[in-house]
């Protein structure tokens, strides 16, 4: 490696990156760092921790807008995002330990796109919006059309990302998070499920279910949603929704875990989200 | 004579290493600068079975920066002292373990290795190994014990059959044990399987070596400097005295720093007299999970005869091993199953067989517990299904039928004794408090399963039968002019304390503070063999050396001073000793002095040998006897909770009592069970090594799961003391026991929250999602 950048800036870090499309791009490095000893170091690196644009959590009537940079310790204890998004908060308070979490970022988990990323069932089910920045200026695109196949996703060779914006819950909206691991702490998941319920008159009249480490990629379970939607948020419902949701995911097994074992505890999850939904007041 | 009062054995004082340990002072192998050190990296099979056919340097690469050694350049057979080698294995038990593989020479796991690199950076080492590519012909491999003992692939002898052992009691032959099993009323019987387990202690492998004029030296992280000592011996093809072998502050080792760091030694002395400088040999995480040691895999299939009134009438125990590709310590490991299979439970009638089988996998080695923790699963999951198939209260049951003093074990071991049974029954009941409720909900709203599970168990303390006689371990106490005492032991202290206890023991000994005894770090020139830091023998035997030599060292200054007239204090006395030993010309007491220093180490010195207890009879032909000098016990209970969402255990409370014979220092003894119990815990329910084609698939931390802070539960020890009248003021082992039991008490605890039978370590959640489907665990 010979090439080290530190942008100020956000601008410049577009032109160091667009310029220098074949470096690494660091934020954080809580990923990038874990496999450096099994591959060829990149040409360059360009680090964006020095970024002050890139982080930082701002607010307004109908959105919480975080900077890609921001770390998770940053959001963990940050009150916006405890109050209104606290699936967030709980997703971003299992990630690693206080070390990983000072340092890795919520841009970076988006973009390593990994099929367990921590945050990215959270974001499925809050309906984020991405702000990608290049040279050629900037894009909004909805993060459940970002993800493409394993670890690929739209972002262009010239892009970074440079905020998440999440639309603040509507009232009776019943958020839910849950993350299962190999142990209880400072794992790899086997299964995340994440979900928006909204409850009006006793029914559900929209559901967003977001789930990781069932197949290639996060993804939106719409199957499962649609047998949510306007009906009650009971056990019945919850046994509709395993249903599809058996339909629409093909979990695979690995060296953490089972096929089957995925499908069940998805299944679990999504049904007892649906129930709880039904006993908050 | 004055001494310290109340004397430091039993009080919690400070480990003598502890400040250097947390400020970071503390000076780990990879700490060390070694002027000129070169990096070694090992080029390893990728094949579980086939030939080694040589070695292909890509010549696209500048080989002149470094140094590449194979088993054909060294110059086996000539000997240290003409500047070659000895031979090509590593001396433990057999010699079927090559150091590196010769070309043409047969492979026998992934990972094995076929040569060596050494270079100035790390990094180019690991670059020229990206360049050095082994040809290998795959041959087709031995990967489960069944195959193993079909034997159609021969890798060891002509049955691949590394140890056999049989014990019998009560019955001369397998009619009469099938008689006797007849005649029971009702048998319980269960096939129990346990899974590898990886050490994953904090500091990986590590080791170094320099040679100097007509000695090669060597350093690391060991546990037994004395076992590196023996197999440079064989290596080298040199005397003792040229080696030299030092163990560095070592960061753990339970047992995974006991055989391998010889083969590390092997490599870094052959990379050594190739460059004439220092090499030292530092794994990677991923590379020290996927080649060293792991526990031997287990299967036990446990017959229990009950007489109606629940009694035991007979025990048929069969073990099988896997001991992976070579045989290393395997028939030690399940000598210690075996002889632990039948239980601490009173029955006349037993057959335990044994057998450790070669496979293709990496070989399995030593792990706290050696072969105990694997049958113990099997004959506590047992007797817990004696208790339940009765519908009596688990612990009541045990209490019934557990050894006390007077009975006999399975190789008709009469107990004497420090037998801790009704102790460890007592406080285990005292503590219990009433049984989780069955039903519930978690902090998800998940429903959940809460049960309670007990365990009951020993483990011998010491080497087996006549070990620690052939063995006869010494230690030294001696001191020098500046009133100050050096115990001279050759065991490692990698964590767990053993420096702190022996500094205590001979303190109180020789009646003087624990400021004024050092404990040096052990090395094969400066301290006499005392044994390896193995098999819960540190303390009670080796602490026991210490006591004795102190004790003897006190008495002859003591003698000195009384006839001399010298007042004072034994610092005193010992320097005006040494004063008047050092004096020229000296007459009368200063002579005699000056016939008591010691010219070596010039100092009064005191080195005393093993002798065993009066009255120990054992032998190993018929395995019957004394195996060991006396056994530490133990009960756990654990309190599990199902979350039936996600099958997800979470263990909500552990207590955990163990007769420890005397604690010299509590809270070491309480790390020492909580450690134990975590990695007991930790093999239960996380565990899982898991081998695809003979590889180990998660060789890396994010996969190879091991317990968090997160994952521990609520834990209670609570030491037990029932004396050892020869261990030092009572102590008997802790090492290995705390890891004996608390797996067979999860699995008992999850039965009695599901109601459905777990017999395969470790039990994960989509084990529990199976047998709850219906599938069977």
């Amino acid at each position: 490696m010979t090439g080290y950048l530190r942008p100020a800036t956000l601008a410049d870090a577009v032109a160091a990156h667009a310029a220098h499309p074949d470096w690494m791009v660091l934020a954080g490095g809580t990923d990038l760092m874990v496999n450096a000893n099994h591959r060829s170091a990149p040409p360059g690196i360009v680090d964006l921790c020095g970024c002050a644009e890139l982080r930082g959590i701002v607010r307004d009537a109908d959105t919480i807008r975080i900077a890609a940079g921001t770390t998770w310790l940053d959001i963990i204890g940050h009150e916006w995002v405890v109050a209104q998004v606290p699936i967030l908060a709980a997703a971003a308070g299992e990630i690693g330990a206080l070390q990983i979490q000072a340092r890795g970022t919520i841009g970076g988990n988006i973009v390593t796109s990994s099929p367990v990323g921590d945050s990215l069932p959270v974001l499925l089910a809050l309906d984020a919006t991405l702000e990608l920045a290049s040279p050629r200026g900037r894009r909004d695109v909805p993060y459940r059309s970002f993800t493409t196949g394993y670890r690929t996703t739209v972002l262009a060779a010239d892009e970074l990302i440079a905020a998440i914006t999440i639309p603040v819950p509507a009232a009776g909206t019943r958020l839910a998070w849950r993350k299962v691991g190999t142990r209880a702490a400072q794992s790899i998941s086997k299964v995340m499920a994440a979900a928006a319920i909204h409850v009006e008159h006793g029914l559900i009249s929209w559901a967003r279910f977001g789930l990781g480490a069932v197949a290639e990629r996060p993804i939106r379970a719409a199957a499962a949603e649609a047998a949510a939607t306007g009906r009650p948020p009971d056990a019945d419902t919850g046994r509709a929704v395993a249903v599809a949701l058996a339909d629409e995911i093909r979990p695979i097994t690995d060296v953490r875990s089972a096929a089957d074992y995925r499908l069940e505890v998805a299944q679990s999850l999504l049904m007892r989200f649906v129930i709880n939904a039904g006993k908050l007041p | 004579m004055q001494t310290s009062s109340g004397g430091s054995v039993g009080r919690s004082i400070a480990r003598v290493d502890g400040v250097a340990k947390v400020t970071g002072a503390a000076r780990y192998l990879d700490d060390l600068d070694l002027s000129g050190v070169q990096h070694g990296i090992t080029v390893r099979s990728t094949i579980a079975h086939g030939t080694f056919d040589g070695l292909d340097l890509d010549p696209a690469f500048d080989w002149t920066q470094v140094t590449v050694v194979t088993a054909d350049t060294i110059g086996w057979g000539q000997g240290f002292a003409a500047g070659g080698f000895g031979a090509n294995y590593i001396a433990m038990l057999d010699t079927d373990q090559p150091a590196l593989v010769p070309s043409g020479g047969r492979i026998k796991h992934v990972d094995e290795p076929l040569a060596l690199i050494a270079a100035p950076t790390r990094a180019l080492a690991l670059s020229a190994r990206a360049h050095a590519r082994p040809r290998q012909t795959a041959l087709p491999a031995v990967l489960t014990v069944d195959d193993a003992l079909r034997a159609d692939i021969k890798l060891y002898q002509d049955d691949n059959v590394f140890k056999r052992f049989l014990i019998r009691k009560g019955h001369s032959d397998d009619d009469e044990l099938e008689i006797a099993m007849a005649g029971a009323a009702r048998i319980i019987e269960g096939r129990y399987e346990t899974g590898a387990q990886e050490q994953m202690y904090i500091e990986p492998q590590a080791m170094a070596a320099w040679p100097e004029p007509g000695v090669m030296r060597i350093a690391g992280s060991m546990q037994c400097p004395y076992y590196v000592h023996k197999a440079m011996k064989v290596v080298l093809g040199c005397d003792a005295d040229q080696v030299a072998v030092t163990q560095t502050v070592t960061g753990g080792g339970f047992g995974g720093k006991e055989e391998y760091p010889s083969m590390l030694a092997a490599h870094c002395v052959m990379l050594a007299a190739a460059i004439g400088g220092p090499v030292k040999m530092v794994y990677d995480r991923d590379e020290d999970i996927a080649a060293t040691t792991k526990r031997h895999p287990a299967r036990v299939h446990h017959r229990l005869g009950l007489r109606s009134d629940g009694s035991i009438a007979a025990i048929d125990v069969d073990v099988i091993m896997d001991g992976g590709a070579y045989l290393t310590l395997s028939p030690v490991v399940l000598s210690r199953g075996v002889l632990h299979a039948a239980g601490p439970y009173r029955c006349d009638v037993v057959r335990v067989r044994g057998r450790a089988v070669a496979t293709n996998h990496p070989p399995h080695g030593a792990f706290r517990g050696f072969g105990a923790p694997q049958t113990t699963f099997a004959y506590e999951r047992q007797i817990d299904k004696a208790a339940r198939a009765r519908g009596e209260a688990p612990w009541v049951y045990r209490d019934r039928h557990a050894l006390r003093a007077g009975d006999t074990t399975a190789t008709g071991q009469l107990l004497a004794a420090s037998v801790g049974t009704d102790e460890i029954i007592a406080v285990i009941r005292d503590a219990a408090g009433p049984a989780p409720a069955r039903d519930g909900t978690n902090r998800h709203g998940a429903p959940v399963k809460r049960g309670r599970g007990y365990a009951f168990y020993f483990h011998g303390a010491g080497f087996t039968g006549s070990g620690e006689q052939r063995l006869a371990g010494r230690a030294t106490v001696l001191t020098r002019a500046g009133g100050r005492f050096e115990v001279l032991a050759s065991s490692a202290d990698m964590g767990q304390g053993s420096i702190t206890i022996f500094t205590q023991i001979a303190a109180d000994a020789l009646g003087v503070p624990p400021t004024h005894v050092r404990v040096p770090d052990p090395a094969t020139d400066a301290v006499p063999d005392s044994g390896p830091t193995v098999a819960s023998r540190t303390c009670m035997v080796v602490g026991g050396l210490v006591e004795r030599a102190a004790r003897t060292l006190r008495a002859r200054i003591e003698a000195w001073a009384a006839a001399a007239g010298v007042p004072g204090d034994l610092v005193a006395q010992a320097a005006a000793m040494i004063k008047a030993g050092t004096e020229a010309g000296a007459a009368g007491a200063a002579a005699q002095a000056a016939a008591e220093i010691d010219p070596h180490h010039g100092a009064i010195a005191e080195t005393v040998q093993y002798e065993p207890p009066p009255g120990i009879h054992w032998d190993d032909t018929t395995y019957t006897g004394q195996a060991y000098p006396c056994y530490g016990w133990a009960g756990c209970l654990v309190d599990v909770e199902v979350d039936l969402d996600t099958r997800e255990v979470a263990l909500t409370r552990c207590v955990h009592a163990v007769d420890v014979g005397k604690a010299i220092n509590p809270v070491i003894v309480q790390g020492q069970i909580e450690g134990g119990t975590v990695q007991a815990l930790g093999w239960a329910l996380l565990e899982n090594i898991v081998y695809k084609d003979g590889k180990v698939a998660n060789a890396n931390m994010t996969n190879c799961i091991v317990p968090t802070f997160a994952d521990v539960p609520d834990l209670e020890t609570i030491i037990v003391e029932c004396p050892y009248p020869f261990g030092p003021s009572g102590a008997k082992g802790v090492g290995e026991i705390p890891m004996d039991g608390p797996a067979a008490a999860v699995a008992n605890a999850l039965e009695d929250a599901l109601g459905v039978g777990f017999d395969r370590l470790p039990v994960l959640p989509e084990d529990i999602a199976r047998a709850l489907r219906g599938g069977g665990s």
